[in-house]
């Protein structure tokens, strides 16, 4: 398995099973590896994230294990996590809490189907499935509380069915059945949503479908005169930059879903991937996008880069999570592949200053292609990783001089080790341009006492955000909960948001009786010309607690309130799903509500796509 | 209604055993806000006139007035000099080491709660701190700096009024010690106001001091609470309004004096002698005061309250994200009503923890009865023993009322009596086992042709107005059931709704003068009913509302409480040599009605009552007169007509 020691660690997570699928051309299609199989929970956990051979572990010596072969921190052993993990959130090696192993299919409520439906689809030969392990996985997003209940072996209302459209045409016949027997449709891409918006509504009497894009993956062209690619809408993100890069091309666009999430839920959830700087949010890289609505089809009349036609329809589709129907292709424009690309960290002697530094970089707009400023917990939870051990000899050596470099920052004069706060980078494009780049960025970043600290922890930031999500499932393990949310905000007010919002999390805590000091902590993740954007990271012991998805949830909840009470936006990029409705109306005013909602009415008489997200 | 509270502990014993340069030198460290570190005054002035907000003024002020920029930031640098504290902990020290002496010649005791202080040292190093003492006396700031460093504490910087600039030493000294000075009134002056209240912000924010001033605005002459100023209390909650701080501490802080320095200083200033300006030697003619005894001193530092909690569900911070925080704008009317609300509560919770000593008790009694023989005709004073029965009666009455007494309980009822009587000889006079005011002029020597009527009205008064503001003390404890007593008095029956909307009225009419809290009338209401239920003083059914026999006498003392307020409120658009006339006369019982401070109240009443309004473009201070207004208020307040007929209320 050569091919997975690439130094490139995104883009090895390539099961052998989807090279297998990789001969097995389907009929029409240009024949590319398909990384989602139908039947996902073959790869992948039924009730955790990511990769079903990718987790954290402690082995019998207690020291902390990545398994699997997939990423760089694979087969991996972590001796610092324990303590770490002790530590923070004052756990426990001996009280665990295990998942339910296997999901037992009587517990799964039985479908409630619409025959005449059924029956039609029969005849089109879209494949679809009755079986209860289809319709438990998409039955949920990633929120904590859904992840709970899963691994409690609960299940709430789950998709009646689910169907696998090959095509847009396939599509079209779905919702045109739909809608002439009434059945309800929820659209399903990567399933990586943390907005509750995947959850069936209980109330839902209909049958529900659950509509999965996974096999609707196909790059359909490449217009290299344009510079764009019409791809339909289910590929998700590895695939599309995995099969651009061998024709020498990138979108760029890499939330940090990108392993598992979709196009179509890009589209649909208006995402924002990490190196938006260079690239740009979801909104600047769409050129062209078609979607099946009860009403018909939506699409332009053209690929005009801008146009003057009254409202952008886009933006009626973009962020509609699901509510108006379901995107089936999209052009998107795409880069020539980097010439080259160079990670890099600086050292903050605090989080002020280092958020001085990026709002400087911001207004300069000099950005790399991403930087992002974690706190002072972030940065110590990364020293925790610098200590990793390996097997081999050069990666030991390795470690010592990381180790040393580690000392020498915490020796350096003024730096107090519990303030300290790291900045990693990314820079891409040529190579002298980037060192140009990479000089300036640095030039402002010393102004603010920032220390260069080298490529390597700059790289580590990055895989470890591909791993945090495995990193939560290892805490369910032994009593700790916890989940990330993010929030936009203007520059002048990231300081106090940051500072309130995790002040708020720790009072709340308190006030709920949660025993131990939780872990909460942030980063600014992309910067903006008038505003930044804040990832909070938000977990805890709840030993002792007899709700303890309740209490988490009503300390997000107030979190929320904290964050709209201190100019932070409902969400940045995660979007609104039926977790954040409550707060829509006073985030758009009532006449903001009316407008999304005779569009909802005009589009969707029948709601036929009841997911009852946004409004 | 027995309120826990905490123990005392007197500071003053452990300077009377151990070396006071000593206790001056020791080292001081207090641990402060997030371990911050104070930072130097002057790195304070330099953050203030580079806050954006005060940029912006600068800049505002510069369009409008057409002047340069640069000239308006050397005002606002000029202000700011003006205004700015310089405090040193050297200057700290002379203080400690002074003011020990002082203190221990004037004082008994300082009795301070020690949990208050562990309370506020917690709260310190959790959020930023606003300290709120009542205000009684000159000495509140100074002894409040002096416990604080006595503790170990952060030295509080303490907003002062201007007119401690007058004495220009002093002034100094107490800049050197944490006062900052505002000017009394800078109205539409935009540039002061940003300056201040940047000033006061940055301080704030950044945890450098505990903020120190005083709700009242200015000292109460009467002892009776002042309605709060809402202007500071609004600057410091805004930083949490805005984001800039998780929350603040606001921490009320009770001061009660067995005797106050200013006692006659202040009847005289309200009986129209103008206030001496404040000047350095004034304050050492003061010297004076040194030899007398002034008994002992409580200070209870009360429960911290979270600004965050209190604006719970009441304010929604989410109104200022469309703005940039530092351009200045009006509070809306959701911020108003709730610092306006939260200031009542906070005066009422200094009220709540005011030690009361038994001679409040007497005052209150004396003064009643001195009242009752002046219309009688007969001026013999109360038998010393009748005094005493009456004043145990009151202690466990008002102990029911959930007074914070301080009646020693190892003496005798009789014993304390006298021993209060004899620290304030000044104020009564016992001669043959009778106790009544000391309200005769004897002795002067003066001709008695020399001395008018008036002056000799006059010099009656200012011991009625002294002992009035001993009285006063206590009066939070009395007033609702007080209003209530009043209320059935005037109502002309039993009914339920009757005397709500006369207790309405009442209290209406007098929020100037007590502290009640707006839109409280309900409550207010059931706490009078609840009180004099569980005294057993009234029985209250759905309908009605009945005296029992046992509570004459408790509605009867409550009644006349009230009684010289009702009757100064009667004769407010009257002037003040018609009061004279009609006090001398023998129409007008209650001398009080004199205090300038009741007249200020009623007049402010009546202007919110709409009986006078001011007339714009005219004199200031000219007052038009709704004739019909007063006339119907006088009548219903002096008992010929019924009170209107308030907004039924659901009780």
């Amino acid at each position: 398995m050569e091919v997975l020691k690439l130094k490139d660690y995104k883009w090895n997570a390539v099961t052998a099973e989807c090279k297998a699928q990789e001969s097995q051309k389907t009929a029409g299609c240009s024949g590319e590896a398909k990384t989602v199989p139908r039947k996902r929970h073959e790869i992948m956990k039924w009730n955790g994230w990511g990769y079903s051979d990718s987790r954290f572990l402690f082995n019998k010596k207690g020291q902390a294990e990545f398994t699997g072969k997939r990423y760089r921190l694979s087969g991996m052993i972590m001796p610092g996590l324990k303590d770490w993990f002790e530590v923070t959130f004052g756990a426990s090696l001996q009280h665990k809490t295990p998942a339910t192993p296997v999901l037992t299919s009587s517990s799964v409520p039985p479908p409630t189907l619409n025959e005449a439906f059924v029956e039609e689809l029969k005849s089109t030969s879209i494949p679809f499935s009755l079986d209860a392990e289809d319709r438990v996985f998409r039955a949920h997003g990633h929120c904590l509380h859904e992840i709970f209940a899963l691994r409690e072996g609960k299940f709430g209302r789950v998709p009646d069915m689910v169907v696998w459209p090959n095509c847009h045409n396939d599509v079209v016949n779905i919702v045109e059945l739909a809608c002439k027997h009434n059945v309800c449709l929820m659209p399903y891409g990567g399933g990586t949503s943390v907005s509750s918006a995947l959850e069936c509504p209980p109330e839902e009497t209909r049958c529900i479908v659950s509509l999965d894009t996974s096999q609707m993956n196909r790059i359909l062209w490449i217009d290299e005169k344009n510079l764009t690619a019409h791809v339909e809408s289910g590929i998700v993100g590895q695939d599309l930059e995995r099969l651009l890069n061998e024709s020498g091309y990138c979108t760029g666009h890499e939330p940090d879903s990108m392993e598992f999430s979709s196009l179509g839920g890009w589209v649909a959830t208006r995402a924002s991937g990490m190196k938006k700087n260079i690239y740009g949010n979801i909104e600047d890289l769409v050129v062209h996008i078609k979607m099946v609505t009860p009403q018909g089809v939506i699409e332009k009349s053209c690929q005009g880069p801008r146009m003057s036609t009254g409202p952008d329809i886009h933006h009626f589709i973009m962020g509609s999570e699901g509510t108006l129907g379901v995107v089936t292709e999209v052009t998107m424009k795409i880069r020539p592949m980097p010439e080259y690309q160079k990670y890099g960290s600086v050292v903050f002697p605090n989080f002020e200053q280092g958020v001085a530094c990026l709002r400087e970089v911001a207004k300069q707009r000099c950005a790399p292609a991403s930087i992002r400023l974690m706190d002072n917990e972030q940065f110590k939870f990364g020293l925790m990783y610098s200590q990793m051990k390996n097997e081999n000899v050069a990666s030991l050596l390795s470690f010592l001089m990381k180790n040393k470099c580690t000392s020498l920052i915490t020796s350096f004069k003024g730096f107090d080790p519990n303030n300290l706060c790291v900045a990693t980078l990314l820079f891409e494009g040529d190579r002298e341009k980037v060192l140009q780049h990479e000089k300036q960025v640095y030039d402002i970043a010393a102004k603010f006492g920032g220390l260069a600290a080298g490529e390597d922890n700059g790289q580590r930031g990055y895989m470890l955000t591909f791993v945090i999500a495995y990193l939560r499932d290892l805490g369910m393990d032994y009593y700790v909960i916890g989940e990330s949310f993010e929030t936009s905000v203007p520059w002048d007010r990231v300081l106090d948001i940051c500072r309130n919002v995790k002040a708020r999390i720790v009072a709340e805590c308190k006030d709920k009786g949660v025993q131990f000091s939780p872990f909460s902590t942030c980063r600014v993740t992309q910067t903006y010309d008038a505003g930044a954007c804040v990832y909070f990271y938000f977990a805890f012991n709840y030993r002792g607690l007899s709700d303890p998805v309740n209490v988490y949830e009503q300390v997000e909840h107030a979190a929320r309130d904290e964050i709209l009470a201190n100019g932070g936006s409902l969400s940045h990029h995660h979007g609104v799903g039926k977790l954040r409705k409550e707060w829509m109306r006073d985030t758009v005013s009532n006449v903001g509500m009316g407008m999304l909602k005779s569009v909802k009415d005009y589009v969707d008489p029948k709601n036929i796509f009841g997911n009852g997200n946004l409004l | 209604m027995l309120k826990k509270r905490d123990d005392f502990e007197d500071i003053l014993e452990e300077r009377r055993n151990s070396s006071d340069l000593r206790y001056a030198l020791r080292c001081y460290t207090p641990v402060l806000y997030k371990g911050m570190t104070p930072c130097k005054a002057d790195t304070l002035k330099s953050m203030v006139l580079q806050s954006n907000q005060l940029r912006y003024v600068i800049s505002q002020v510069s369009k409008e007035t057409g002047r340069a920029t640069d000239d308006v930031r050397e005002d606002a640098s000029a202000i700011l000099e003006e205004m700015a504290h310089s405090l040193q902990l050297s200057t700290v020290r002379f203080f400690a080491f002074t003011l020990s002496k002082v203190f221990k010649t004037l004082f008994r005791s300082i009795c301070v709660n020690e949990e208050g202080i562990q309370r506020l040292q917690q709260a310190i190093q959790e959020h930023p701190v606003v300290l709120l003492p009542s205000h009684r006396s000159y000495m509140d700031f100074l002894l409040m700096s002096y416990i604080l460093y006595t503790y170990d504490l952060a030295l509080p910087v303490i907003a002062a009024g201007m007119d401690f600039m007058g004495m220009k030493f002093v002034g100094e000294m107490l800049r050197m010690s944490g006062a900052f000075f505002i000017r009394r009134s800078f109205g539409g002056d935009k540039l002061y106001w940003s300056v201040f209240s940047e000033y006061v912000k940055t301080m704030l924010k950044n945890g450098l001091a505990p903020v120190e001033f005083f709700l009242e605005g200015t000292r109460s002459r009467t002892a009776k609470s002042l309605t709060p100023k809402l202007g500071l209390l609004n600057i410091v909650m805004d930083p949490f309004f805005k984001g800039e701080v998780y929350d603040v501490s606001v921490v009320p802080v009770s001061i009660s004096y067995e005797r106050i320095l200013e006692e006659a200083l202040y009847a005289r200033e309200m009986l129209g002698v103008p206030k001496p300006k404040e000047s350095t030697s004034g304050l050492f003619k003061a010297r004076k005061v040194l030899s007398e005894d002034y008994g002992s001193i409580h200070v209870y530092f009360g429960q911290p309250v979270s600004v965050r909690s209190l604006a719970q569900g009441r304010v929604n911070r989410c109104k200022f994200n469309l703005v940039p925080r530092h351009i200045p704008g009006k509070p809306s009317e959701e911020i108003q009503n709730f610092v306006n609300d939260t200031a009542y509560r906070l005066v009422r919770a200094q009220e709540e923890n005011m030690v009361l000593k038994p001679w409040v008790l007497l005052a209150s009694l004396l003064l009643q009865h001195h009242h009752q023989n002046q219309t009688a005709g007969q001026e013999r004073g109360i038998a010393l023993d009748e005094l005493t029965a009456q004043a145990v009666w009151l202690r466990d009455v008002s102990r029911e009322y959930g007074a914070f007494l301080n009646w020693p309980g190892v003496i005798t009822p009789s014993e304390v009596v006298s021993s209060s009587l004899s620290l304030h000889r000044g104020l009564v006079r016992i001669c043959e086992g009778r106790v009544q005011l000391a309200v005769e002029q004897t002795g002067t020597g003066e001709p008695h042709s020399a001395v008018t009527p008036e002056e000799e009205l006059l010099s009656r008064a200012v011991v009625v107005l002294s002992c009035a503001s001993y009285r006063n003390q206590a009066l939070h404890v009395f007033i609702r059931p007080a209003l209530l007593a009043s209320a059935i008095h005037a109502a002309s029956s039993n009914q339920k709704q009757e005397v709500f909307n006369s207790f309405s009225f009442l209290r209406n009419m007098f929020s100037n003068e007590f502290i009640l809290c707006p839109g409280a009338t309900v409550q207010d209401f059931e706490e009078a009913c609840y009180l004099l239920v569980k005294t057993r003083a009234l029985q209250v059914t759905q309908q009605e509302v009945l005296v029992t026999e046992r509570g004459q006498r408790t509605l009867a003392f409550l009644t006349s409480m009230l009684d010289p307020f009702l009757q100064g409120y009667q004769f407010i658009p009257a002037v003040r040599k018609f009061i004279v006339k009609h006090l001398l006369a023998g129409r007008l019982r209650y001398t009080e009605v004199l205090s300038s401070d009741l007249q200020k109240n009623a007049l402010a009443a009546l202007l919110r009552l709409g009986a006078v309004r001011k007339i714009k473009g005219a004199e200031p201070g000219t007052l038009k007169v709704n004739a019909v207004m007063v006339n119907s208020l006088e009548d219903t307040l002096g008992g010929k007509l019924p009170m209107q007929k308030a907004v039924s209320a659901r009780l």
